[in-house]
Formats: C-alpha cells, sequence, structure tokens
C-alpha cells in the first residue's frame, strides 16, 4: 500500500521535473542562466557515460580521448571535407567505439585493472591529445578549432550544419541527450550485466568460475560510455562553437570528468549530474566571487575541496545524502520490526 | 642508407634526456615500491621545486648550489606533508580513490603555483655553452643532468643495499604484514621513504630548472611520461623504471628527429599501450 503510494509520488515527480525542465528555456531566464543550464546537461551526460563505466571499478583516467574524438572528427570532417554533422555524428561516435574496443578488449581479456587500467586509459587520452596537437595543419593545434559557420545575423539556424545560435533550442537537443544518457543508466543498472558487473569488480575469478562473461560484459559498458562521451564532446563542440585540444581532451580534462564524478558521487544515477551542477556551480562562485584579479585562487580551494571529497566522502555528495537516508531508514526499519 | 649525423645527435640526446627521465621515476617507483600509492601529483611536486630553486636563485640572489639544496629540502617536506595529511587517511580505501586524492592534489598544485607566481614562464637565466665532438653539439646542461641523475641512483642503490634503513625500506616493500613482527616501524618507513621520493623529485627540480622555462602546466609534460615508465618498467622495479626511461627518451627524441616531437610522444604512449598488452608486469617485472 506505502509501496503503490511511494512509486506514484516519485512518478510525479519524474514527470513534473521533466515538465519544468521543458519550460525553462521560457521561464525568462537571463542567457547566461540558459548557458549555465546547458553546460550542467551537457557535462552531465559526459559525467554519466563515465559512470556507467566507474561504478563497476573501470576506473578510467583518458575519457579525453573519446571527448576528443568525437569533437574534433565531426568539426574537422566539417570544417575540411563539408561533411555534414548529421553524418559526422555516427562516424564520430563509431570511431570512437571502435578505439574503445581496440583498448578495452585487450585490457579485459588480459584482466589490466586498478592502477593499471588506470594508466592505460591516460596513455590512450595523452595518445589523443598529441594526435591533436601534431596535426596542427588541420586541428589548429593548441590553438584549436572554430566549426565553418554557417550563421550570420539574420540565419539562426542551420539545418544541414547543425549549428543553433538559439540557446533555447540547443537546450531541448542537450536536454535529450542527457536523458538519452539517465535512460542507458538505467538499462544497465536494471540488467543482469549490473549484477555480473558487480560480481566481477569484487571476485573476477569466481564470477567467471560461475559463467559469467566479464569480458563481454565490460565490453558492453565501454562502449556504451564511449559513445556517450563522443556524443557529449559533439554537442559540447556545436554549442562553443570552439574546440581545442585542453578542452576536449588530455589529462587535465579526463581528470575533471573523474572528480567530478566523486563529488556528486558515481553509483547513484542523478550522482554525475549532481557532481556537473556542484562543480560547475562552485567554479562559477568562486570565479565571481573571487574574480579574477586573484587568479588560481579559484582552482586551489577547488583542488583542496576535491582532495578533501576523496578522504572524507569517497561516495561523492549525492552517495552520502542517499546513504544517510537509507540508514535513518534502516533504523526506523528496524525499530519497526522490534515492536 | 648515408649514415645521418643528425640522426646519432638525436640518439645521443636521447640518451642524455633518457636519463633525467630515468631519475624523474626512481622517486615515483621507489614511493609505489614501498608505500604501493602513485602520486600523480609527483611532477607537480618537481614543479613546486622548480619554483622554489627560481625563487630563491633569482629573486632573493642566492648561490645557485644553495638555491639547489633548498629546492630539495623544499620538495622532500612537502612529500612528508604530502604523506602526512594526505595519503595517510587513504591507506586502507580502494586504491582508485588513493589515485585519485594525488590527483586532487594536482590540481590544487597547479592552482596554488598560478596564484603565487602567474602563468608566465619564469627561467634561471643560465644558459651553459653547448659542447661539441665532431660535427654533434649536445647541451652542457643535459650532460650534467643526466650525470648528476646518474651519480643519485647509485647513491641511491648502495643506501638500499647497504645500511639499515635501506634494508628496511627493501623488506617492507616486499611483505607489509610481516615487517611489523620484525621490529620495523611501517608508519616510519612510509614517511622516510615520502620524504627520500620528495628529495628526488627536488634533486629532478633541479635538473630540470637548468633545461626547460618553469610555467604552472609544467608538470603535465612530464607527468604522465613520468608514471608510464615506472608501470613499463614494472610498478616499484627501479631496475626496470631504468631501462624504461632510456626507451621511452629514444622513442621521443628519434621519433621527434623523423618528424615531430608529438609524434615522439604519440609513438611512445602507444608503445606503452602495446607493451601492457604484452608484458603486464613491466619489462622487468615477474609475472604473477
Amino acid at each position: 500500500m506505502s509501496l503503490a503510494a511511494g512509486t506514484s509520488s516519485a512518478g510525479w515527480l519524474k514527470w513534473g521535473g521533466f515538465g519544468l525542465l521543458c519550460l525553462v528555456p521560457f521561464a525568462g531566464f537571463s542567457d547566461y542562466i540558459l548557458h549555465l543550464a546547458i553546460t550542467i546537461l551537457i557535462w552531465g551526460t559526459v559525467y554519466t557515460a563515465w559512470s556507467l563505466m566507474g561504478r563497476f571499478g573501470l576506473v578510467s583516467l583518458g575519457h579525453g580521448a573519446f571527448l576528443g574524438i568525437g569533437a574534433y572528427v565531426v568539426t574537422m570532417l566539417w570544417n575540411h571535407a563539408g561533411v555534414t554533422p548529421w553524418l559526422g555524428i555516427p562516424i564520430g561516435v563509431a570511431l570512437a567505439v571502435a578505439v574503445a574496443l581496440v583498448i578495452g578488449y585487450p585490457c579485459f581479456r588480459l584482466r589490466i585493472k586498478g592502477h593499471y587500467f588506470a594508466l592505460v586509459t591516460l596513455a590512450l587520452g595523452e595518445v589523443v591529445h598529441m594526435v591533436v596537437v601534431a596535426l596542427r595543419d588541420y586541428t589548429g593545434g593548441s590553438l584549436g578549432a572554430t566549426p565553418v559557420s554557417n550563421l550570420s545575423s539574420d540565419v539562426t539556424f542551420s539545418l544541414v550544419a547543425l549549428q543553433l545560435s538559439d540557446k533555447r533550442w540547443f537546450f531541448y537537443a542537450v536536454l535529450a541527450l542527457w536523458l538519452l544518457a539517465l535512460w542507458v543508466w538505467r538499462l544497465v543498472d536494471g540488467s543482469m550485466m549490473r549484477y555480473a558487473l558487480e560480481a566481477a569488480a569484487d571476485d573476477e575469478d569466481a564470477a567467471s568460475s560461475v559463467g559469467v562473461r566479464v569480458t563481454r560484459a565490460r565490453l558492453t559498458v565501454t562502449v556504451l560510455s564511449a559513445a556517450l562521451t563522443a556524443l557529449g564532446g559533439i554537442a559540447y563542440g556545436q554549442y562553443q562553437m570552439y574546440i581545442n585540444p585542453e578542452t576536449v581532451s588530455g589529462i587535465a580534462k579526463s581528470l575533471e570528468i573523474v572528480f567530478a564524478v566523486i563529488a556528486g558521487g558515481m553509483f547513484v544515477r542523478f550522482g554525475p549530474t549532481f557532481g556537473a551542477v556542484f562543480t560547475l556551480l562552485l567554479a562559477e562562485g568562486l570565479r565571481v566571487g573571487f574574480g579574477h584579479q586573484i587568479h588560481g585562487l579559484d582552482l586551489s580551494i577547488y583542488g583542496a575541496l576535491l582532495v578533501f571529497f576523496i578522504i572524507f566522502m569517497p561516495n561523492g555528495i549525492l552517495g552520502k545524502i542517499t546513504d544517510l537516508l537509507a540508514a535513518r531508514q534502516g533504523i526506523r526499519r528496524g525499530a519497526d520490526v522490534l515492536a | 642508407m648515408e649514415f645521418d649525423i643528425f640522426l646519432l645527435e638525436a640518439i645521443i640526446n636521447g640518451l642524455l634526456l633518457g636519463g633525467v627521465l630515468a631519475l624523474l621515476a626512481l622517486g615515483l617507483n621507489i614511493i609505489f615500491g614501498v608505500i604501493d600509492v602513485v602520486w600523480i601529483c609527483y611532477a607537480e611536486l618537481i614543479m613546486m621545486g622548480m619554483y622554489g630553486i627560481h625563487t630563491t636563485h633569482v629573486e632573493w640572489g642566492w648561490p645557485l648550489a644553495l638555491a639547489f639544496a633548498a629546492g630539495i629540502a623544499l620538495v622532500a617536506v612537502l612529500g612528508l606533508i604530502l604523506h602526512h595529511f594526505v595519503i595517510r587517511p587513504v591507506l586502507s580505501a580502494q586504491p582508485v580513490n588513493q589515485l585519485l586524492v594525488t590527483g586532487g592534489v594536482l590540481f590544487f598544485l597547479q592552482a596554488l603555483a598560478t596564484l603565487i607566481f602567474g602563468i608566465e614562464f619564469r627561467n634561471l637565466g643560465i644558459s651553459l655553452p653547448s659542447f661539441e665532438i665532431g660535427e654533434i653539439f649536445l647541451s652542457r646542461s643535459r650532460i650534467y643532468a643526466c650525470l648528476a641523475s646518474l651519480a643519485a641512483m647509485v647513491a641511491l642503490w648502495v643506501f638500499l643495499k647497504r645500511t639499515f634503513l635501506g634494508t628496511a625500506i627493501r623488506a617492507i616493500s616486499q611483505d607489509r604484514e610481516i615487517m611489523p613482527l620484525m621490529g620495523v616501524n611501517p608508519r616510519r618507513v612510509y614517511l622516510i621513504t615520502s620524504g627520500l621520493g620528495g628529495g628526488l623529485a627536488g634533486l629532478g627540480a633541479c635538473l630540470l630548472v637548468l633545461q626547460y622555462d618553469v610555467h604552472p602546466a609544467i608538470g603535465l609534460t612530464f607527468g604522465p611520461i613520468t608514471f608510464m615508465i615506472c608501470v613499463l618498467g614494472g610498478l616499484g622495479n627501479l631496475l626496470g623504471g631504468f631501462l624504461a626511461a632510456f626507451i621511452f627518451a629514444q622513442f621521443i627524441q628519434v621519433g621527434g628527429f623523423y618528424f615531430e616531437v608529438e609524434w615522439g610522444y604519440v609513438f611512445a604512449f602507444m608503445f606503452f599501450i602495446a607493451m601492457m598488452f604484452a608484458r603486464p608486469q613491466g619489462l622487468l617485472g615477474r609475472s604473477t
């Protein structure tokens, strides 16, 4: 009885929240607020994608590779070959997936994990970063690249270039992407594969001895994660209309992804998105609070907070809150049993 | 094929770079071998050392030798602080959290350097004349750096093999459970190792500051390659790390000679990934 009521109120919350989100662009918020919302949705997608692997102990320090492949393939195809992003997006995602398979298969097959997996993926991220810099004749190297714009003062929308100058429509595009990431998360969360992967994270030998196809399950989440990350990178490039090797690849970006997820919590569905909200608001707050005069202060506080989080809240903020709530409910339930 | 003098120069420069990289990897390796933690922020400690040397020598006018000593001491102390306040609380946490917590320190130190020193490139303003053999020009500071790093490695080897403390450090890296029963205090050994690893990073700072400008992002140039050298050699395996440093340096120099320097790095990293699949335990690691 109470369970049914709980589900329906959760359902109300879900659809109500979704409805409110759809209204955001027309609620009269300033461009700045809309920009924050779009940024949160893009990074929420990427962080959720990362957590698809991270929650099963596959800690990748190279997701910048997938982000970079997605963003650069689409922009380079458009700029140098005139290929529309409608074709560029599948190509970029396919390439990211191919790289994920080429690296993932031997890693999982040879049971490279923990530190070693993290460092192999770190090397992968650096390979993509360096390739982008080395191909500077095409990519602009460290100076970055701008997609050739089809827009002008009276053209606000180009279907073939997939460019929108109106933030409101962009909001809906990234909202759809974010919902896709959450949907994939739920599929994985509710699948048998989840139990297989959790078992494998605990004890791989035991899991495979009872018939869990560990390599296959890990490859599946890796492919999903790489594809969603590449889509996030593409969305970022199309939105910002500027990419450079530091903002879409490289070790610093890859670490940023991991930290935001840790701050939010990688074991709950909205944890990574919460991480995006938290890190963005923190960065913006520190930036607005201290300004550009004191260069580096915001990031110093950010770094110190990260250290603090990992030491004291390894499950993240949202993870900590849900843990606390679960503990309280557990106590109440325990009291019911005793009564 | 005609013999190319510039290729020979690239190979010799690779050997010299290998010596420096070997030293950078040495400190990280000894920390991993003993404490079983990877300091992702290792290269940022080196950066702090470079800033320390720059500040004492250029701003305060200390003689270079004293500035070097101060730089080494500074980083050794930073190593102790890092261990005591950051590593110790997570020693029993998941390995991945140990890796990431030092990543947080990486961001912190990078931002702190920006805060204190700004983003402009700084150098000591010392340029040693280059050294000429036949038609080959070699940088004198690179030769000194390579020699100093070889000397440091020999000294470390003697320390580990010939002293009681060195023996205790090696013993604890082999068996963490038994050594406390033998009267070795692991907390003390961990702290000493962190100071030692920090001191080696400080020495690395002395060698790098002679050749490179210091800026807040310099750690990102040397950090990834240092971890990869350690892993390629077999984490915790000092001799393997030594060998791997020279292999990596050749990839960078010779690859950079034929193409561009970024491609040298790309080849080195791809070689690393391929080797991880071929020999996951590292070049000289024992298979488990």
